[in-house]
């Protein structure tokens, strides 16, 4: 290979600044983004658009408020977390702790939460109306109400949208809480099981409470993807409009993604609207960027101390 | 040489082995954790399973979405077996055979009623479900040439799949054309060229471009950057493939560098180090020596992006037009294979040809995302492997 190198190295220069360009011009579009964003959303903001009682004309920018969106949403992702945690915890802790990281179930294990991760938005919509609501929904109707009643629970609702999301966020946490497993140094456990605690009680009483962090991060990076993702909540609980807030498991929600869809496409004048579209996308934004930010910076304390191990 | 040792697993039979302690709980608690981490798979499995089966009767042409001409008279039902009578009502024959003899004779006269109002259309005896018409043009009524047509509640369904192929595959490939140059730029940048200080600030502010809900990409692209891109450029529609693909290209942006990234920072050190140290500028020593060596990553990167593309739903319901022209152009409307999906389904019957029709091209979806993922794994795992072995 010739790696002539002339007094002035243009094409170096040139190739170098345009990648340089590139980062830089992710950086700024980004910043537009946000800044549009803040700009007009922020005087929208006011304490009765966050928590002002519900009105019924959503889209009058004079009464309308996100209070019930809120509501549906954290609702939402609380049940969502409540599913999803504990089974991508474990899951991890398998990976990490008990299987042999060359073995073919392992692999097998790895490569499906790969793919799940990949597996579009609204194939995990069409999942859920297909599994949750017209399998396990429509099965729980036959056995307990009878077949030709009305459903109560094979229909659309906040349960079957917070199981939906819940398979869709599983690969988050599992990949979070297996980097924060991976990160605790071996000597730790090997002192545990040294001393003559068994292997559960390792993971239990050593493991566990070092991947604290990193489990956080994963719930809290799940939470953030759930509360954004609209598509497969489409079919499976979101309500266009409700006058209450859910209170049982088999009511639909408001939400907030699900609201900025509807402002931004079934609103009768655009114009009118715009505020409170403006607004609401701020309060998603503020919601979802808060959590993420969180989650990034504990995730790179994480990075840091693997680094230090190797 | 001894095998090597298993401290990984609990020693035979609930803990027992020679000498050992029987650990029963150590033991179910072993086997309960195993069983928990097989949640991907089952999910996984289940995906699959249960979007196959709500389009198996399309995939296997068993729909027939036709204007039917027969007629079975309410007086006549008695001749005909309860298998005949649901399939003319179009209906599984467990639902056929939970309903009471009133409701059945009411279903019947309704058909019945729906039948004779049939459309004189010559087109209306046609199983438009069926895969001749799901891929092939047709010349229908009113049309002057043969043409590929979704229109799935016009009065003769028109199911042709080929114009949402076609908008799925241009908007995806305006949004690559777009995500991947500047993608890699900055992946180049962030993990060859860029100094410390920038390398720190420019990694994280990337990655939390993938925290904006698509969702709010959507909206941005519909209200802000619709109205920019139309008042530069100046084409008629203001909802088009260019603007859903532009906004699909900032959202695949993150997918695209992270990986890319990863890729070119495992390249061993030592490799642009000799480059350096043989005279090369820090450009001839990324572009010649580290870049080639992280090729397999690059493009497994662009693959998985291609999968992150093809699946987004928000951003293209909201900013692509959604009307299902066929159309190579970059600025006609256009509708999504996605797009159609969320659009679509809420409004369906439940088991109608369409229901089941929107969702096979769910599982097409599955299968494309499902192989682009794989790939991507296959060829990130294999060139880990060869790094490692270099360095």
């Amino acid at each position: 290979m010739n790696f002539a190198t002339k007094k002035h190295d243009y094409e170096s220069s040139i190739f170098s600044g345009l990648t340089a360009a590139a980062a830089w011009l992710i950086v700024a579009i980004l910043a537009v983004i946000l800044a549009n964003i803040t700009w007009y959303g922020l005087p929208g903001l006011s304490w009765n658009f966050i928590a002002g009682s519900t009105e019924k004309d959503m889209f009058n920018p004079d009464h309308a408020s996100v209070m019930p969106m809120i509501f549906g949403t954290a609702a939402l992702v609380i049940l969502m977390t409540v599913m999803v945690v504990p089974v991508g915890v474990i899951t991890a802790i398998y990976l990490t702790e008990y299987a042999h990281s060359s073995s073919p179930m392992t692999r097998f294990i790895r490569g499906a939460v790969n793919n799940l991760a990949g597996v579009p938005a609204i194939v995990f919509g069409l999942f859920g109306l297909g599994f949750f609501i017209s399998f396990v929904g429509g099965g729980i109707d036959e056995l307990f109400y009878g077949a030709t009643a009305e459903p109560v629970w094979g229909k659309p609702a906040i349960i079957w949208a917070a199981l939906t999301l819940a398979t869709l966020t599983l690969p988050v946490v599992i990949v979070a809480t297996e980097e924060s497993l991976k990160a605790i140094p071996p000597g730790l456990r090997e002192a545990s099981l040294a001393l003559g605690a068994t292997k559960l009680e390792t993971v239990v009483k050593i493991v566990l409470p070092q991947a604290l962090p990193g489990i956080l991060t994963g719930s809290i990076l799940a939470v953030s993807r759930g509360a954004g993702e609209v598509a497969p909540i489409l079919f499976t609980g979101a309500a266009y409009y409700m006058a209450h807030l859910p209170s049982k498991l088999t009511d639909q929600f408001m939400e907030l993604g699900y609201h900025v869809f509807i402002l931004s496409t079934q609103s009768p004048n655009i114009e009118q609207t715009r505020p409170i579209l403006y607004a609401t996308v701020l309060v998603l934004l503020l919601l979802t960027f808060a959590l993420n930010v969180v989650a990034i910076a504990i995730r790179m304390r994480i990075r840091k101390k693997l680094r230090s191990l190797h | 040489m001894s095998a090597p040792l298993n401290n990984k697993r609990t020693q035979g039979w609930m803990g027992l082995k020679r000498g050992h302690r029987a650990r029963p709980l150590e033991w179910v608690a072993e086997k309960l954790i195993f069983l928990v981490s097989l949640s991907a798979i089952i999910t996984t499995l289940l995906i699959f399973v249960f979007i196959t089966r709500e389009s198996l009767p399309i995939l296997f042409g068993q729909m027939d979405s036709s204007h039917q001409t027969l007629v079975i008279p309410v007086a006549d039902m008695s001749k005909y077996s309860d298998k005949e009578l649901s399939k003319y009502l179009d209906m599984p024959e467990t639902d056929f055979k939970a309903m009471d003899a009133e409701t059945r004779q009411l279903m019947m006269e309704v058909k019945a009623e729906a039948t004779e109002e049939r459309p004189s259309d010559k087109d209306a005896g046609i199983n438009t479900a069926s895969w001749r018409y799901l891929l092939m043009p047709h010349q229908w009524t009113g049309y002057d040439k043969s043409s590929y047509i979704w229109q799935p509640v016009s009065e003769i369904h028109k199911y042709n799949i080929v114009p949402l192929l076609v908008g799925s595959l241009k908007t995806t490939l305006v949004a690559m054309l777009f995500a991947v140059p500047l993608a890699l730029g900055a992946a180049i940048y962030v993990s060859q060229l860029a100094s410390n200080a920038a390398r720190e600030w420019i990694k994280p502010i990337i990655e939390m471009l993938s925290g904006i809900p698509s969702v709010v990409m959507g909206f941005f692209a519909l209200l802000v950057m619709a109205t920019v891109l139309q008042d530069v450029f100046g084409y008629a529609s203001r909802l088009n493939a260019l603007v859903a693909g532009i906004a699909l290209g900032f959202a695949i942006i993150p997918v695209v560098f992270t990986i890319a990234e990863d890729a070119l920072t495992s390249v061993p050190r030592a490799f642009s180090q000799a480059a350096l140290a043989l005279g090369a500028s820090r450009w001839k020593a990324t572009w010649q020596i580290v870049l080639p060596a992280a090729l397999p990553g690059v493009l497994a990167a662009v693959i998985l992006g291609f999968g992150r593309a093809i699946g987004e739903t928000m951003i293209v319901l909201m900013a692509s037009g959604n009307a299902s022209i066929m159309s190579f152009s970059p600025t006609d409307s256009t509708r999504t294979i996605t797009a159609t999906i969320a659009a679509e389904l809420a409004e369906t019957v439940f088991g109608s040809h369409h229901y089941r029709l929107l969702f096979m091209i769910g599982l097409l979806l599955f299968i494309v995302s499902f192989f682009s993922n794989l790939a991507g794994e296959l060829i990130v795992h294999r060139l880990k492997k060869k790094l490692e072995g270099r360095a």
